[in-house]
């Protein structure tokens, strides 16, 4: 009766945490999927998302207002994509080189200034959980769903509206085309560079969210390499969801769940060793990619510059 | 209501005056001046290289020139973007289908338009104005349909759809028959009356004499960027077209010569393959090809041509049959065991299959031969013996370079095409493939590569000529069989096969019983 009192609980636990820590995950690669769907290859997320988290972490240390934090994510966000846009659209450079380069560019970036302005271990007031009204008493489903801060549901409802703006809108419409076969859409007067631009700055601004998420909604604190490798996963969920909101839904869930359940795992001191519980999602995502390779279909020119001349 | 249509349109005339453009190295329009009225069908015939495409882009927007205007019912107007030249009643159907393969056909055609739904699209609405086009100008088309699921055919009209739903007066046809099958030129030249009828004029840019007789009221001959005359359809003829065009005689006939026919030098048995996709792309082909004889194998792009080339060379494997090559078994051996056994080839893709762009001519010329004497001495290359080879190739195959050194790639498609005759030929093949030698060769560059594929023919060899071009066929070959869907539908001889019979074959109907 206990033991299963506890197991109830514990699947709960891992569920609840499982949605919230999905929200990293969709942030940044519901807007990846905006960025390769238009035809760039931003291999940066892990580092924009390392300056968002820092950034939102820091303005809210100096502040004490996390919407400011979160302000500043999406400037830093936009800037670092600006940057991307830049040298991968309109300087044409190697895709997954910038990509690399804008990763380290973040890396070191947000380990140096946190050094300089912070230095030391200290926690902000981050966001708290809202529970959703009548939603939130419903057994089970009330605590895994309707039980956290706004940025969980914002990531959630970011979904539909992705969905939404990628199939129904003229602009959508606009991206896809551009993403597969960008000689077409600059003979019917679309501007590939204005599109792609728009869509690294977003997917750019979303990983920026996404960091500040780590650091406002989640950890309340700032270390080095706090993301740990979640921006090239989020990377992978594009692919593992096949450039579609749904897809990355499921695959952010999977794989949140999966991180939630080694967190328990350590937490309940199971007789496995811990390494190989964190190493769990990482593992998983070898794996998930080797299963859905070959079979997948891609946006025709991602990773290809467009230049009219050539 | 035609009549009001036709005077409606925004376009009565449209001139390009003394337009010139000079990129770095080539003046590709010299002072060059076109005009077309409401209703006309002005044919732009030149070679490649002619400057034709860099005046139509022009046109449309997507070049600025150096110098010169162009006019609208007597207005100057600027034309500096492809949505100038829209705004204007400019519309382009590319050489290349510029449509989005994932995309539908409705998402095609309104991609880029306002929607009346603001932000969202209104497909719906779209499909039915879709419809209506379609049956005003007899384009059949299904609005829903993925566009990579659609026939060649039908993607240009979903191509022409495009420009006409941006209510394009004048279109620009770019080669608009390069990737038709006879029939379906047949059938894209009553849209065009009808589109003329309607007040529409069009541009129909080709190097294609016989269409320029059959579809244009104008033509206006190009060459080396320059206007050699523009004269009345009615009042020329292909021969003089051709002239003008080429800037000398052609030979209106080859010389075949008698040629008894020797052993078999290719023996094609059951061959089956499946292309990239692992679709069946070839399907039980048999064939055989004589030394002294050409046999070509004609067929509409994509029905199995390139898989059949590439099992034969060794650069795909079969998934059953057999491939004899001079008595030789060289079923999905190796390529060099197959150029050992006696196969020369002149690969379709002739830049990255035929040649490594990077590479120089000398380099390129030792390809097949870099190992053995007397190229190779030891493990040596032998540099002297190198440059005598490629020069004397060079020379007797009339390649034009700066130099030796000269990297393949940026030689013109003629001369590149030259090379790899030369490299091919001069090693005394028995069997010679041919896939599609002429693909986007001028006229001159054309008629060489028939002489020296007839040539090799004179001297016994075996040809298997693969060509979208029903006139290469009928030029040089012996026999012709027609591929269709991976199948070889008949073999006919030379004199038993006619245009509309071929036609018909390669669209996949065989002679009905009647």
């Amino acid at each position: 009766m206990i033991d299963q009192l506890l197991q109830t609980h514990i699947i709960i636990g891992v569920l609840a945490t499982g949605v919230r820590l999905s929200t990293p995950f969709l942030l940044a690669a519901l807007g990846e999927m905006f960025t390769q769907r238009s035809g760039v290859f931003n291999l940066g997320v892990e580092g924009i998302m390392l300056m968002g988290a820092f950034s939102g972490f820091w303005v809210t240390l100096v502040t004490g207002t996390p919407m400011l934090g979160i302000l500043a994510a999406i400037i830093v966000g936009a800037l670092m994509g600006l940057l991307m846009a830049f040298v991968s659209v309109t300087m044409q450079a190697k895709q997954g080189i910038s990509g690399i380069g804008l990763y380290m560019l973040g890396w070191g970036l947000a380990g140096f200034l946190f050094r300089i302005t912070v230095g030391y271990v200290t926690s902000v007031e981050g966001f708290r959980p809202i529970a959703i009204p009548i939603l939130s008493d419903i057994p089970i489903l009330g605590t895994v769903l309707f039980n956290h801060n706004w940025m969980v549901y914002f990531s959630l409802l970011l979904v539909p509206i992705s969905w939404v703006v990628l199939f129904k809108t003229t602009w959508g419409l606009k991206v896809r085309a551009v993403g597969v076969t960008p000689e077409a859409a600059d003979t019917l007067g679309v501007s590939v560079r204005g599109i792609r631009y728009a869509c690294v700055v977003i997917g750019s601004i979303m990983a920026g969210l996404a960091g500040a998420f780590l650091t406002l909604g989640h950890t309340n604190m700032y270390g080095d390499n706090l993301t740990a490798g979640r921006g090239f996963i989020a990377v992978a969920l594009v692919y593992f969801g096949r450039w579609n909101p749904w897809g990355i839904l499921a695959g952010s869930l999977f794989f949140s769940i999966v991180d939630a359940l080694q967190l328990w795992v350590q937490v309940l001191g199971l007789d496995i060793p811990y390494e190989f519980a964190v190493m769990a999602p990482y593992v998983l995502t070898v794996v998930a990619l080797a299963a859905v390779s070959g079979r997948i279909w891609e946006p025709a020119a991602l990773g290809k510059p467009f230049d009219r001349e050539a | 209501m035609d009549q009001r249509e036709f005077a409606n349109r925004r376009i009565q005339h449209m001139e390009m005056c003394d337009i010139t453009k000079q990129f770095p190295g080539v003046l590709a329009n010299n002072q060059v001046c076109i005009d077309v009225r409401a209703g006309e069908v002005l044919a732009l015939l030149g070679e490649n290289g002619a400057g034709k495409s860099t005046l139509m882009k022009i046109l449309y927007g997507l070049y600025r020139p150096d110098a010169g205007e162009i006019r609208i019912n007597d207005q100057t107007v600027p034309l500096h973007s492809p949505n100038d030249a829209i705004a204007q009643g400019i519309g382009m159907v590319h050489q290349h289908f510029m449509l989005v393969p994932t995309l539908t056909v409705v998402e095609n055609i309104v991609l880029g338009l306002p929607s009346s739904k603001g932000i969202f699209l209104d497909l719906d609405v779209a499909a039915k104005r879709i419809t209506e086009l379609s049956q005003k100008y007899g384009l059949q088309v299904d609005p829903w349909a993925y566009v990579w699921q659609l026939s060649v055919g039908e993607q240009q009209r979903v191509e022409i759809l495009k420009v006409l739903y941006r209510g394009a007066d004048l279109l620009i046809l770019d080669e608009p028959t390069a990737v038709l099958t006879p029939q379906e030129v047949d059938e894209l030249i009553p849209t065009l009356e009808e589109m003329t009828r309607m007040g529409h004029s069009i541009i129909f840019i080709t190097h294609k004499l016989r269409e320029v007789m059959a579809i244009s009221n104008k033509v206006t001959v190009l060459r080396n960027g320059q206007v050699i005359d523009t004269l009345a359809t009615a009042d020329t003829n292909q021969e003089a077209l051709a002239r003008m065009m080429v800037g000398r005689e052609l030979l209106k006939e080859y010389d075949k010569a008698q040629v008894t026919l020797g052993e078999t030098v290719l023996e094609v048995k059951s061959l089956c393959a499946k292309d990239d996709k692992g679709l069946p792309a070839l399907k039980k082909v048999t064939f055989e090809v004589r030394a002294g004889e050409i046999l070509g194998v004609a067929g509409v792009s994509g029905n199995g041509q390139r898989e059949l080339a590439d099992v034969i060379a060794g650069l795909q494997q079969a998934t059953s049959g057999q491939v004899i090559i001079a008595g030789k078994d060289v079923t999905n051996k190796l390529p060099a065991y197959v150029i050992d056994a006696g196969m020369g080839y002149i690969p379709e893709d002739r830049l990255h299959t035929g040649t490594i762009p990077s590479f120089s001519i000398s380099e390129n010329v030792i390809l097949k031969d870099n190992a053995r004497p007397p190229i190779a001495r030891g493990p040596f290359l032998d540099f002297e013996e190198i440059a005598r080879y490629s020069k004397r190739l060079v020379q007797e195959f009339a390649v034009k370079t700066p130099t030796l050194e000269t990297q393949v790639g940026n030689l013109s498609g003629g001369n590149i095409q030259k090379l790899i005759l030369a490299r091919e030929i001069s090693r005394e093949p028995a069997f010679l493939l041919a896939a599609q030698p002429t693909r986007g060769l001028d006229v001159g560059a054309m008629e060489y590569v028939h002489q020296r594929l007839l040539e090799q023919r004179a001297a016994g060899k075996g040809i298997l000529l693969v060509s979208e071009e029903l006139d290469e066929i009928f030029k040089l070959a012996d026999r012709i069989a027609v591929i269709y869907e991976g199948q070889i539908m008949d073999i006919l001889s030379i004199d038993q096969a006619d245009r509309e019979h071929l036609g018909l074959l390669m669209a996949g109907v065989t002679q009905a019983a009647d």
